[in-house]
């Protein structure tokens, strides 16, 4: 590494709007800080595109904090790229050493159309949260705080799968491209709690049809989900989904 | 709110038919090892063994399970398949040009990212199975077909192998199933995937230890007391 930091070789997804295909196209960043996020990285790789006239690359981001879930790409061959537990935005430039060549590629599902370059499309997950991701309840004043009592190991589990924020990494690092994972964080999450209880049979079953509508993969309990999920959503939740799932059919 | 039929043949509904099955599948192989396990006792007391199983009913207990496996095995190939072959490749059109194991809590390994493999040689290995050692022989004296079979060193590997691969399609198969059915928490999975891999192991040298035994001190030429 030199006084100036360090050589970074990039291998990055290069595909224009509208076209059915792209390819990898070599780049290199010199000067590169540890303390630079990858994201920072890249503002600087496309303010030299921009200077020489070139198009800038295109990625999805917002909070560059970890909690909006914009961010997402596949570096070096993992979602969210090499840290455990953290967002694309959160990598920062010391987890590679200097000379390293990385390759960035979009999270390819075929549900998550591509859009340009490193952006999909991922509203997919929305639709299936519009179909039962949600609770009914009165509108006006807000509830009391703790009108309906939930047992604190209760409350806990709904928290963690309450932290999913939606990224998508999971159906990017599956085999089979499966939203398992997103969709089964969100059915767990209503399912520990009161407020959830009145749409509770007919939650499990209606997102699921939503999700396998949207033509994802089905789960063959491979858990790279899990291996790349920012928010370390664990898979005993799509366990629960499938518990949720069969009341709901058994119920009819 | 969806049908019947599609709400079993979800991507959840499928889960749950490869689940159940596996569960009936490995019901059967812990089954038929400890049945198997008279040949170590005396070539009389295994064709006794398999005299019994054909009487129980009159015959009829045999035909009603092998019907019953025959669905079992068609409903978990099919689901199977559909799971890990088609939807899979529609699923993902656009492959990545260059991926990589995310490691750490991820639970894929070779015996997972092979099931569909190891599942398709093991029912080809079931169908020479049945038919060697069920449709073909004299129903009288069993054991000296098995210990025909195992003379040769061929056979005898090609088997040894096979029970390898059938290892590794327990290794995966046994947690899997409980997950697909979802009986697991994050209490019990780590303790499942263990136990997944004592389970394949077992039955894996089970069934190995069949065919060298027979290899070894297997005696064709016994024959069934009493002059048949
Ligand atoms: S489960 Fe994890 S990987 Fe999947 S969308 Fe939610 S936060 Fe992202
Ligand atoms: S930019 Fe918001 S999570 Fe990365």
């Amino acid at each position: 590494m030199s006084d100036n930091g360090m050589t970074i070789h990039l291998k990055i997804w290069r595909q224009a709007q509208g076209a059915t295909s792209g390819k990898f196209v070599d780049y290199t960043v010199e000067n590169v800080l540890p303390e630079m996020s990858f994201l920072e990285m890249l503002d600087i790789l496309n303010e030299t595109l921009v200077q020489k006239g070139e198009e800038a690359i295109e990625f999805d981001n917002d909070c560059r904090e970890g909690i909006c879930g914009t961010c997402g790409m596949v570096i070096g061959g993992v979602a969210h790229g090499p840290h455990a537990g953290s967002t694309t935005c959160e990598i920062r430039m010391r987890q590679f050493k200097d000379g390293d060549t990385i390759t960035v590629e979009p999270f390819r599902a075929k549900p998550f159309k591509l859009i340009k370059d490193l952006v999909v499309d991922r509203s997919a997950f929305d639709r299936i949260q519009q179909k039962g991701g949600f609770v009914t309840m009165n509108v006006g004043s807000a509830p009391d705080g703790n009108a309906f009592p939930i047992p604190k190991d209760h409350a806990d589990h709904a928290m963690d799968a309450a932290a999913c924020i939606g990224c998508g990494a999971c159906v990017a690092a599956c085999p089979n491209a499966s939203a398992s994972l997103f969709v089964s964080a969100k059915i767990s999450q209503l399912s520990w709690l009161p407020q959830g209880e009145p749409e509770r049979a007919r939650r499990a079953l209606a997102m699921i049809a939503q999700m396998d509508a949207e033509g994802f993969g089905d789960c063959s309990n491979h858990g790279e989900c899990e291996a790349v999920c920012p928010k370390e959503i664990s898979i005993g939740n799509i366990a629960r989904m499938r518990r949720e799932y069969l009341k709901g059919a058994l119920k009819g | 709110m969806a049908e019947n039929g599609s709400v079993a043949w979800s991507s959840v509904g499928k889960k749950v038919i490869t689940g159940i099955t596996g569960f009936a599948l490995m019901g059967f192989i812990i089954a038929h090892l400890i049945g198997n396990l008279t040949l170590f006792i005396g070539p009389a007391q295994f064709n006794g063994y398999a005299h019994f199983l054909e009487s129980i009913l009159y015959g009829w207990f045999v035909i009603a399970f092998e019907v019953v496996m025959v669905f079992v095995f068609l409903f978990h190939m099919i689901a199977a398949i559909t799971v890990a072959w088609t939807d899979r490749r529609q699923a993902r059109t656009e492959g990545y040009r260059y991926a990589k194991n995310a490691g750490g809590k991820s639970r894929k390994t070779l015996s997972s990212t092979t099931m569909i493999y190891t599942g398709i040689l093991i029912i080809f290995f079931v169908i020479g199975h049945i038919y060697l050692f069920k449709i073909n022989p004299s129903h009288e004296n069993l054991y000296a077909t098995v210990s025909a079979a195992f003379s040769g060193i061929g056979f005898t590997i090609f088997t040894l192998v096979v029970m390898v691969l059938l290892g590794f399609h327990l290794r995966h198969g046994f947690w899997s199933a409980f997950q697909s059915l979802g009986w697991t928490n994050d209490k019990y999975l780590p303790l499942l995937t263990k136990l997944a891999l004592v389970f394949a192991v077992i039955m894996a040298i089970g069934f190995f230890v069949i065919p060298v035994y027979m290899y070894f001190s297997g005696d064709s030429s016994f024959t069934m007391p009493g002059g048949h």
